[in-house]
């Protein structure tokens, strides 16, 4: 059970205009702007559950994980993991947790995978038993068997990931945070992780904190999403809610001669334009394809037209444009 | 103990993975090794009676300086690295291990060239040790082992306070270096040559002078105050304060972006 309530964290940046001249002013007297990266911020998560947590860029998803994993010490709120403070009680709480950093590797670059799984083992002090359990499921569910003896920097990014995985959950955590785990990763890994996730959370009860970009991830592993912005939760529900709101979006896709119309009908926006072709995202509860159709033919001569479901991804963009963040 | 001799291991089977590389660093040490005995030449050569100390008496001070400072470096240098474990996001990743951060910060940095150092401290004291001048009996090896520890502790504080001042700053930290490096060097001499200020300082708030000077004075039976020879303990209240900036920097820990 995780509980945080009214999560403050605040960063100090020196701040400076480019030049030799400022850096030289920097050097005596130095301005500093603060930047709020959690701002109150509440949500709870309870065991087992699998949850989303998206947000663009520096909305603050990693120092969410970072406090919660104990890493960073927020200025106000609280955070209760099973009735401990994570960054109070920190040696007791990442003994439960397990956190998987998609760009970070936490394997020892020169020896092989199974010498840092080994170190891993020491550090957690996991029973002899348990961990030969651990690593022989883990090896036999990633498909870990053929790599196992190589050097980590041996290893592809789809492999390396694989390990990465196995390694954040020797010990058996109740909790794991996965950041960006399908980062950079070719289809076939992609599957493959998600799938183990998926078993992971099925199987183990384990509960499951996913921040990703991947739309494709959000869709395929989690029920709930928690979107933040500027620190704040945004939205806090069901995908499906998600997905219902975007049952009256379509995208229209229009290859066109001439020169596009300056100003769009209510309810329409332009989400991708080039020379000859634009795709266009409608609000049918503003107004109906058929009308925009209709307008759009009075201006320009289409060639070429399409009418689809709106993506998540748009679906996210536009949540995104909705809460200008 | 036994958790750092596994880190240990993984250090070095990183480092023979790069064979030459392996072979260079051996061939290396074993060279550094010997220069200790040039060391032990040059050393002889340069000093002189000083302040009242004769050269043997100064040659105990200097190989007790830098056998203490050797055996700090052995295992705290880790806490030069920090500025660039903080950067580089590795600190990230120890405070996600359930041990104690200051122990996984020694563990992260294990350098082998740093034995060669100690070897060469090593083989410096069992020189001077017969050739000082002092008959040694049981409280005065207590004594000379105390003073040790005491300077072991004392560094290993000044280390501690470099990386905690990281937490705020990562730049600018290099005065620290004067009492780091600074103490190595100027530790070669007893503290008391260089004038009572200096003196004053580095007893009541650096305490290097408290595992070199005082008790040194006590083995030379220059002074018979039992708090000369208890003088290093200080050192080890040294580190409290060091250990507490540490926690309170840690707090304060901004981590980096990713």
């Amino acid at each position: 059970m995780i509980q945080v309530q009214h999560l403050t964290k605040t960063f100090r940046v020196a701040r400076r205009s480019g030049g030799m001249k400022a850096a030289a002013k920097a050097l005596f007297r130095r301005e500093y702007d603060t930047i709020t990266a959690l701002n109150d911020l509440s949500f709870s998560i309870d065991d087992g559950e699998m949850v989303g947590y998206i947000g663009p860029n520096g909305a603050g998803k990693s120092s969410t994980i970072k406090v919660l994993s104990g890493i960073l010490t927020p200025d106000s709120g609280s955070c209760l993991i099973d009735g401990r403070t994570p960054w109070k009680d920190r040696v007791a709480h990442v003994r439960e947790i397990g956190v998987v950093f998609g760009q970070r590797s936490q394997l020892w670059w020169d020896v092989p995978v199974a010498d840092s799984f080994e170190l891993i083992r020491d550090i957690y002090k996991i029973p002899d038993s348990l961990y030969r359990k651990n690593v022989s499921e883990l090896a036999e569910l990633l498909n870990l068997k053929d790599i196992i003896r190589t050097p980590a920097r041996q290893l592809s990014l789809g492999q390396r990931m694989r390990c990465e995985i196995a390694a954040s959950l020797l010990h058996s955590p109740k909790i794991l945070f996965l950041d960006e785990p399908t980062i950079g990763l070719d289809a076939v890994s992609k599957i493959a992780v998600r799938d183990f996730i998926r078993t992971l959370n099925r199987e183990q009860k384990t509960t499951i904190i996913l921040t990703t970009h991947d739309m494709q991830d959000i869709e395929a592993l989690t029920e709930r999403i928690i979107l933040i912005g500027k620190g704040k939760v945004l939205l806090d529900g069901p995908l499906n809610d998600l997905k219902a709101a975007g049952n009256d979006h379509r995208s229209l896709t229009v290859a066109f001669k001439g020169s596009f119309p300056e100003t769009l009908p209510e309810g329409v926006t332009c989400s991708e334009r080039l020379s000859e072709r634009a795709v266009l995202t409608v609000d049918t509860a503003v107004i109906p394809v058929s009308e925009v159709i209709a307008s759009l033919s009075r201006e320009i001569s289409i060639d070429d037209l399409s009418v689809s479901g709106v993506g998540i991804e748009e679906l996210v963009v536009d949540l995104y444009r909705q809460y200008r963040i | 103990m036994r958790l750092y001799l596994k880190f240990l291991g993984i250090h070095v089977r990183s480092a023979m993975q790069y064979k030459s590389s392996f072979f260079a660093t051996v061939f290396g040490q074993l060279l550094t090794s010997f220069s200790a005995l040039l060391v032990i030449f040059f050393v002889t050569e340069r000093y002189n009676e000083v302040g009242g100390f004769t050269y043997q008496q100064i040659l105990l001070c200097a190989s007790v300086v830098w056998a203490a400072f050797a055996l700090s470096e052995c295992f705290f240098r880790g806490f030069d690295m920090f500025p660039s474990m903080i950067g580089n996001g590795e600190f990230d990743r120890a405070l996600l291990r359930p041990c104690n951060e200051i122990f996984l910060v020694l563990c992260s940095k294990l350098e082998l060239t740093r034995l060669g150092r100690l070897i060469q401290a090593a083989m410096m004291l069992i020189y001077a040790l017969p050739r000082c001048g002092v008959s040694w009996t049981l409280p005065r090896i207590l004594v000379l082992v105390f003073m040790l520890l005491g300077g072991m502790a004392a560094f290993s504080g000044l280390f501690l306070i470099y990386a905690a001042l990281s937490f705020f700053t990562l730049d600018g930290l290099e005065f620290m270096n004067i009492f780091t490096d600074g103490g190595r060097e100027h530790g070669a001499y007893p503290f008391a040559v260089y004038g009572k200020p200096v003196l004053t300082l580095l007893t009541c708030i650096i305490p290097l002078a408290c595992f070199q000077y005082w008790p040194l004075t006590w083995l030379l039976g220059q002074n018979n105050s039992l708090l000369c020879a208890l003088a290093p303990a200080a050192c080890f209240i040294f580190l409290i304060p060091c250990v507490l900036l540490w926690k309170f920097g840690l707090r304060h820990y901004k981590s980096t972006g990713s």
